[in-house]
C-alpha cells in the first residue's frame, strides 16, 4: 500500500512545500473552521434546520444551496480547464492541469460537506437514491452524476500522478463529459420549475456551464497565484505563460457571460412578465441591487474583465486580484440566483390582502458557520494538497 | 346551523305582508325586466348563451385519468373565513402549530375608509395531474397515487432536499420536524378516506358548503355538475405552470 501511495507522489522535479510555521498556522486554523463548520451542521441536524436555520417553508433554499452550487459550479469549471491540457492537447494549459485536477476532487467534496448539512435526512440517500430512483428528477441525475463524477476525477488524478496518461486521458474526458451533464442537470434543478418564473426555461443550464468554465479559469488563476505565494516558490516561465493563456480564456467567458447577463435583464424586464419581472427589479434595483450590482457585475464580470485586458501577459499580482474579485462576484451570483428565484410569493398578482410583496431570507450564524466550514475545508485541502504533492508540478 | 338546514325551515308565506310591500316589490320586477328587455332589444343579439359558461384549466373533453377521479370544487363566494376546516385539518392530521395544510387567503382591494370588499380563497394541495412535485423527487418519496390520483408522501422514503417545496406552484408544503419529512395534504387519505370514509375533514367541518368533495369521473357525481353548470365561471389557480391542478374555484 506505502508503495502505491508513493508511486504517485512526485518527488523528482518537484517543489518543495513551504515548513513554515506560518503555512502550519493556516493549515491548523482553516481545520479549526471545517470543524466549527462540521459542528454547527450536526448541530443543526440534532436540533432541526427550523430552530438554526433561515430557510422557511416559503424560502426553502437558502444560503448552503448557493454555497454548494458555488462549490460544484468550480468543480466543474476546473475540471473543464484541466481536460483542455490532459484531454484535448492544448500544451499552454498543461502546467495549471494537474492542481486543477486535484481541486475540482477537492472542490466537489466541499460542495458535498455543504449540502450533506442542507438536507435534512442524507443518511436516507443511498436507500432512497437506488430504490426510489426517479428518472425524471434532475436532482437525482445531478446526484447520481456528481457521485460518479467524483469517482473518475479521483481515479484520473491518481492516473496522472502515476504517469498513466492513456488512462488520464480516457477517465479525463468520462470525468468532463459526466461533470457537465452532471452540471447542466443542476442549471435544470432550477429551469424546469414551471412555478418560478425567474428559473424556468432554457437558461439556467446553458448559464451552468458557461459559467462553470469562467468559474474555472477564475479559480485556478486563484489557487495558483496562492499556492507559489504562501510556499515562496518563484513561477517558472512556462507556468507564468500558462497562467495568463488561463486568464485569456477567463475573457472570453467573461464577455460570454457579460452578454448573457445583458440579455437576461433585458428579458425579465421586457413586457413586465409576471414573476420574471419582480426578481428582476429585486435584483437591479431593489433589495439585492448592491449584491447584483456591486458583487455579479462589477466583482463578477466587469472589473476582473478590465484587469485582466490591461495586465494580461504583464503582471501576475494584477491576475491574482482580479481572481479573488472574481471568486467573490461568482459567489454573490450564485447566491442571487438561488435566493431571488423563490422570493416572489406563490399567489403574486392576485390582490390578496395580508400577503408579502415579497419573501425574505437572511442567513442565520449557523448556516454562515456551515458555509465557511466548507471555505475552509477547501482552504485546507488545498494546502495541504500543494505540501503533499510537491506543487503538482510532477509534468513532464 | 349550515344552509341546508335553514332550507328546512317552513316558509312564513305571504299573506301577512302589506299591499305596499308588494307594490314595491312588482316595480321592481317590472324596472329589472325593463332593464333587460330594453339591453336585449338594443343589442339585438340574444343575451344567454348555454355554452358561455367561463372555464379556465378544466381539460377538455371530460377526460378524467383517474377512478374516483378525487377533486375539490371551492365555492370561494360561499366562505367566511370561520377556518372551521382549518381546524378539522389540524385536529385529524396532526398537524403542527408551525405549519399547515390548508389555508385561507383574503382576496380584496383597499377601499375607503379602511373598508374593503373581501372574498376568501382556501388554498390546499391542488393534486394536480402533472404535479411538479413529483417529478423533482429524487426518490420518489412523494407520488401520484395511480388509482385515485391523490398526490401522496412516503415520509420514511424523504431525504429532505426540499425541491419539492420549491417546485409547488401552491406552497402547499412544508417540512414537519417530528417525522422528518415534508407533510401535505392527502385528500385525508391516510386518516379518513382509506378507512373508509368518504371525504375529508375540512369538507366534513365546512358548514357554508364552499368545499365540495367528489370523484370527477362519475358524471353524476355534485363535482362533475358543478362543474358544468350553466353559466358558471370554473377556474384553478395558476393555470400558466401546466400543473393541471385538480382543485377548482368557482363563482357559484
Amino acid at each position: 500500500m506505502s508503495n502505491y501511495i508513493a508511486g504517485f507522489i512526485p518527488r523528482d522535479g518537484s517543489l518543495q512545500g513551504s515548513r513554515s510555521a506560518a503555512y502550519s498556522l493556516a493549515m491548523a486554523v482553516m481545520a479549526v473552521l471545517t470543524l466549527v463548520g462540521i459542528a454547527s451542521g450536526v448541530y443543526s441536524l440534532y436540533v432541526g434546520h427550523e430552530h438554526t436555520f433561515g430557510i422557511s417553508r416559503e424560502v426553502p433554499w437558502g444560503v448552503l444551496i448557493a454555497a454548494y452550487v458555488f462549490f460544484v459550479v468550480t468543480s466543474t469549471g476546473l475540471c473543464i480547464v484541466s481536460s483542455l491540457g490532459h484531454v484535448f492537447g492544448y500544451k499552454e494549459f498543461l502546467p495549471i492541469a494537474k492542481r486543477a485536477v486535484y481541486l475540482s476532487i477537492v472542490t466537489i467534496i466541499s460542495g458535498f460537506l455543504v449540502i450533506a448539512f442542507e438536507i435534512e435526512n442524507s443518511w436516507r440517500m443511498p436507500y432512497g437514491n437506488v430504490v426510489g430512483a426517479n428518472l425524471s428528477s434532475n436532482i437525482w441525475w445531478m446526484g447520481t452524476l456528481y457521485g460518479a463524477y467524483l469517482v473518475f476525477m479521483i481515479l484520473e488524478f491518481i492516473m496522472l500522478q502515476r504517469g498513466n496518461h492513456k488512462y488520464s486521458i480516457i477517465l479525463g474526458l468520462s470525468g468532463l463529459l459526466i461533470g457537465i451533464a452532471a452540471h447542466s442537470n443542476l442549471g435544470a434543478v432550477f429551469g424546469l420549475l414551471g412555478g418560478r418564473e425567474y428559473w424556468h426555461g432554457p437558461y439556467m443550464p446553458i448559464y451552468f456551464i458557461v459559467s462553470a468554465a469562467l468559474s474555472g479559469c477564475i479559480a485556478i488563476i486563484f489557487f495558483t497565484c496562492m499556492a507559489y505565494k504562501a510556499n515562496g516558490w518563484k513561477m517558472s516561465p512556462v507556468t507564468k505563460h500558462s497562467v495568463h493563456t488561463v486568464a485569456r480564456t477567463a475573457i472570453l467567458f467573461l464577455s460570454t457571460l457579460m452578454f448573457f447577463t445583458i440579455w437576461k435583464v433585458i428579458a425579465g424586464l421586457t413586457g413586465v412578465i409576471p414573476g420574471k419581472y419582480q426578481a428582476m427589479t429585486m435584483l437591479i434595483s431593489g433589495d439585492y441591487a448592491v449584491n447584483f450590482w456591486g458583487g455579479e457585475v462589477a466583482m463578477g464580470l466587469i472589473l476582473p474583465f478590465v484587469i485582466i485586458m490591461i495586465y494580461k501577459g504583464k503582471s501576475l499580482n494584477a491576475l491574482f486580484f482580479a481572481s479573488i474579485l472574481g471568486m467573490i462576484g461568482i459567489y454573490m451570483m450564485r447566491y442571487d440566483l438561488v435566493i431571488v428565484g423563490q422570493l416572489v410569493p406563490h399567489f403574486h398578482g392576485m390582490r390578496i390582502l395580508n400577503y408579502p410583496e415579497q419573501f425574505s431570507y437572511t442567513p442565520s450564524i449557523y448556516e454562515s458557520l456551515i458555509v465557511v466550514g466548507g471555505i475552509a475545508f477547501c482552504g485546507f485541502m488545498f494546502l495541504l494538497g500543494e505540501r503533499v504533492f510537491y506543487g503538482h508540478l510532477s509534468e513532464k | 346551523m349550515k344552509i341546508s338546514d335553514l332550507e328546512k325551515l317552513k316558509s312564513e308565506g305571504v299573506e301577512q305582508l302589506p299591499s305596499q310591500e308588494r307594490r314595491n316589490f312588482l316595480k321592481l320586477g317590472f324596472a329589472v325586466t325593463g332593464v333587460y328587455l330594453g339591453g336585449t332589444v338594443l343589442s339585438l343579439v340574444s343575451t344567454f348563451d348555454a355554452d358561455a359558461a367561463i372555464r379556465q384549466g378544466i381539460p377538455d373533453g371530460c377526460e378524467w385519468p383517474y377512478s374516483p377521479h378525487y377533486t375539490m370544487v371551492i365555492r370561494e363566494r360561499r366562505c367566511i373565513d370561520c377556518e372551521l376546516c382549518k381546524v378539522a385539518c389540524v385536529k385529524t392530521n396532526n398537524v403542527p402549530e408551525y405549519g399547515y395544510r390548508t389555508d385561507i387567503l383574503e382576496i380584496g382591494a383597499e377601499a375607503k375608509h379602511g373598508l374593503h370588499d373581501a372574498t376568501f380563497m382556501p388554498v390546499l394541495c391542488n393534486h394536480c395531474n402533472r404535479p411538479p412535485c413529483v417529478r423533482v423527487c429524487p426518490t420518489t418519496a412523494t407520488w401520484k397515487d395511480e388509482v385515485t390520483g391523490i398526490v401522496r408522501m412516503n415520509p420514511s422514503r424523504c431525504i429532505g432536499c426540499k425541491t419539492c417545496m420549491t417546485a409547488c406552484p401552491y406552497n402547499a408544503r412544508y417540512f414537519k420536524e417530528e417525522i422528518r419529512a415534508i407533510d401535505k395534504c392527502d385528500f385525508c387519505w391516510e386518516s379518513r378516506l382509506s378507512k373508509g370514509m368518504k371525504e375529508p375533514a375540512c369538507v366534513e367541518a365546512c358548514p357554508a358548503g364552499v368545499r365540495m368533495f367528489g370523484d370527477l369521473s362519475d358524471q353524476k357525481s355534485e363535482v362533475f355538475k358543478l362543474l358544468h353548470t350553466q353559466d358558471a365561471v370554473v377556474w384553478v389557480l395558476r393555470p400558466e405552470t401546466g400543473a393541471t391542478p385538480n382543485v377548482y374555484y368557482t363563482n357559484i
